[in-house]
């Protein structure tokens, strides 16, 4: 417990400095968390859940926190350029934890009651909200780094969606990491849609500068009644990245969540989606992508609790992995005794360029009702060399045919982006990726 | 001359399928290879069309004038040789459309052009698919994906008449194919037919050549052309079988 120990005394002595830069909701949890962390630590290798994935030696090094909040310095305009063309975004910024809108975001006039801000600022200024939902889904009773979070997160962002109003614009967090030194951030993204309400929301995650990054993020999503929430989150950092995200995903009924994980480039990174079905007639479409080389890793964990009769669920997670990298994908799916009428399905295909990649795949099915159409379903295998032949004797050279292949496996779950112009985007930054050019992340000025 | 063929000696995993071939095929020739089965028939086209799986121990193969074996599998299809495959691949996730205009492209990337501007490209498909008959959605679909048989080989004419080859090998192209099917398959392939090209078809039955008629058959037996002659062998071995050839073959080596 030797990491664990560091971080708890590390909170102990700068309590009050931590408290100092974030306020009520956010400091009000800090007890507990504490606590929670001292019973449950740091997740690791010997645990199920994190079985391919030891968290807890990332943060064994002895990590910098910017606990005081010191200015970095961060010119989002300048060092982040997000070409996206057609899509536009109403586009906000967290400089590690510090949030900001851009200048046409400030500026616009956003629907009647829809709050975008910083989640310290609203822990101040809208408490009603924060209150009633800040660390309500966030489990910290377990290990994971809930609960360290929970005790270090200073700052990070509120979207809130009052009931019956639709945001038209999509709203674009991009997260950049920038600092001096070595980092590790902690923050919080809080996400809450009233009843019958509509939200898209894009997170866009980007390493800056070189140095060596350790982040958790824990995002809270409350979707209620009848609302619908198109989320996605697109990870380019670099190979000195370590991210540990947690997205807790509550649904209400008749609710609808498109989500997509799209892991472009990184370093280390584990994704963890907890949600659950909370009324009757909801629909969950939780995919995701992770295309790696090198020595990357990624390992996305699902769990989808069908807590309630009448939702539908269906997962499709495709990896792509070259050179020695490594993914992992662990889905469950629990159908709750009495929640009938339960249709979901999970997939997770996996294709290694090399006899060094190596994928982990355990998808999990549990069902304690039994009048449900559930299925589930795994592969890890090659690019099918009789396609590649068929190809290459209609004169595509086996490297352009190899690029078709992949993309073409990566495109069943882009298509299922309904954001048009996110997906021509995004076919077109797997494209580069595959074809080398994006050695780094696409809208950073600071990588080219 | 469009395919000489010296002395081919080739097989699979060390193991040689092709003991000796030679065979010359001539500008306008239509060449049926007809055979028991395992006689080495699908050795001999994928050999030809620089299959990764095969090996070539000895021999020599000139299609016009270049060495053939030198090529890769993709610089043989830009020099114009073309495979009709006797299993159409699936891919999933690569439109027709996509898949031609790469390969268009990348065939004009070889000879030195540009890129087909898109108005043309979209206009040649048009002109070709109602070469063959095939309906417009095909092109949005994935590579043969969801295709009947007789669909997917009218799609390896399509892309034959698109890539507008010297040298076409249909192997087995009549395995799986009703009539009609057939006929319209043939009816292509004989149309897309120049005095300047070639076309080798390579078959286990007399019926597909009743449609593409050949100008020479070969009979080919444990990895060797046991004997060559004109169109009317096709019907004797459709007749007789083929027992009499090897007979012959066997008492010719007494």
């Amino acid at each position: 417990m030797s990491a664990e120990k560091n971080y708890i005394d590390i909170f102990s002595q700068n309590r009050a400095l931590i408290d100092k830069g974030s306020a009520g909701a956010m400091n009000a949890l800090r007890d507990k968390a504490l606590e929670c962390f001292t019973r449950y630590g740091l997740p690791h290798k010997g645990l199920e859940e994190y079985l391919h994935t030891d968290v807890r030696s990332w943060f064994e090094p002895d990590w910098g926190m910017n606990l005081n909040r010191i200015d970095m310095h961060v010119d989002q305009a300048q060092a982040f350029k997000c070409n996206v063309p057609n899509l536009s975004t109403l586009l906000y910024f967290l400089s590690n934890d510090v949030f900001a809108a851009s200048d046409t975001a400030a500026n616009v006039q956003l629907p009647q009651g829809v709050i975008v801000c910083s989640l310290r600022e609203a822990a101040e200024r809208h408490p009603e909200i924060v209150d009633a939902y800040y660390g309500r889904l966030a489990d910290m009773e377990r290990p994971g780094v809930a609960a360290l979070n929970t005790m270090f997160a200073q700052d990070g962002m509120l979207v809130y969606v009052p009931d019956g109003v639709v945001v038209e614009k999509a709203l674009q967090l991009v997260t950049l990491l920038q600092s001096p030194v070595d980092l590790l951030t902690n923050r919080r993204i809080l996400v809450v849609l009233g009843r019958q309400s509509q939200l898209t929301l894009l997170l866009c995650d980007h390493a800056l500068a070189a140095n060596k990054y350790l982040t958790t993020q824990i995002t809270e999503v409350f979707a209620g009644e009848g609302s619908s929430l198109k989320l996605y989150d697109l990870e380019e950092t670099h190979n000195a990245n370590l991210r540990v995200s947690d997205y807790y995903i509550s649904q209400e009924a008749d609710s609808t969540i498109e989500t997509d994980f799209v892991t472009l480039h990184n370093g280390r990174t584990r994704n963890s989606v907890y949600q659950t079905f909370k009324g009757q007639g909801s629909t969950l479409s939780l995919n995701g992508i992770a295309i790696t080389d090198k020595e990357q890793h990624v390992d996305n964990m699902t769990f989808v609790d069908h807590r309630v009769s009448d939702c539908t669920s269906s997962e499709l997670f495709k990896y792509v992995l070259d050179d020695s990298s490594t993914g992992a994908f662990a889905g469950k799916v629990l159908v709750r005794h009495g929640a009938q009428h339960t249709e979901s399905q999970q997939t997770n295909r996996n294709i290694c360029l090399t006899r060094e990649a190596r994928m982990f795949t355990q998808p999990q099915l549990e069902i304690y009702a039994d009048d449900v159409k559930c299925s589930h379903g795994a592969t890890v295998g090659q690019l099918d060399e009789k396609a590649m032949f068929y190809m290459q004797q209609r004169g595509i050279p086996m490297e352009e045919s190899r690029m078709m292949l992949m993309q073409a496996f990566v495109g069943e779950v882009i298509g299922k982006v309904s954001l048009e112009p996110l997906r021509d985007r995004l076919n077109r930054l797997v494209e580069k990726r595959f074809r080398g050019e994006l050695s780094q992340c696409e809208g950073c000025r600071a990588c080219r | 001359m469009m395919l000489k063929i010296e002395n081919l000696k080739a097989g699979i995993n060390g193991k040689e399928i092709l003991k000796g071939i030679n065979m010359e095929v001539g500008a306008g020739e239509v060449h049926a290879i007809m055979g028991p089965n395992g006689s080495g028939k699908s050795t001999m086209s994928n050999v030809l069309v620089g299959h990764p799986a095969y090996e070539v121990y000895d021999g020599k193969v000139t299609f016009k004038g270049k060495d053939l074996l030198e090529l890769s599998a993709e610089d043989r299809s830009h020099e114009g040789l073309f495979m009709s495959f006797q299993y159409p691949v699936e891919i999933p996730g690569v439109s027709m459309t996509n898949f031609m205009r790469t390969a268009i492209n990348e065939k004009r990337k070889y000879q030195g052009l540009q890129p087909l501007p898109p108005t043309e490209f979209l206009k040649l498909i048009k002109e070709k698919r109602e070469f063959v008959k095939l309906d417009s959605k095909f092109m949005n679909r994935s590579v043969n994906e969801g295709f009947s048989g007789g669909e997917k080989k009218r799609n390896e004419i399509f892309q034959m008449a698109m890539l507008e080859p010297s040298l076409s090998i249909l192997d087995e192209t009549d395995s799986g194919l009703d009539i009609d099917a057939l006929r319209i398959v043939a009816d292509g392939v004989n149309r897309l037919k120049t005095p300047e090209t070639s076309v080798i078809v390579i078959t286990h039955y007399q019926r597909l050549l009743d449609y593409i008629k050949p100008d020479v058959v070969h009979v080919l037996y444990q990895g060797r052309i046991i004997k060559t002659a004109g169109p009317e062998l096709a019907l004797e071995l459709e007749e007789r079988g083929y027992d009499w050839v090897i007979k012959e073959y066997e008492d010719s080596r007494k």
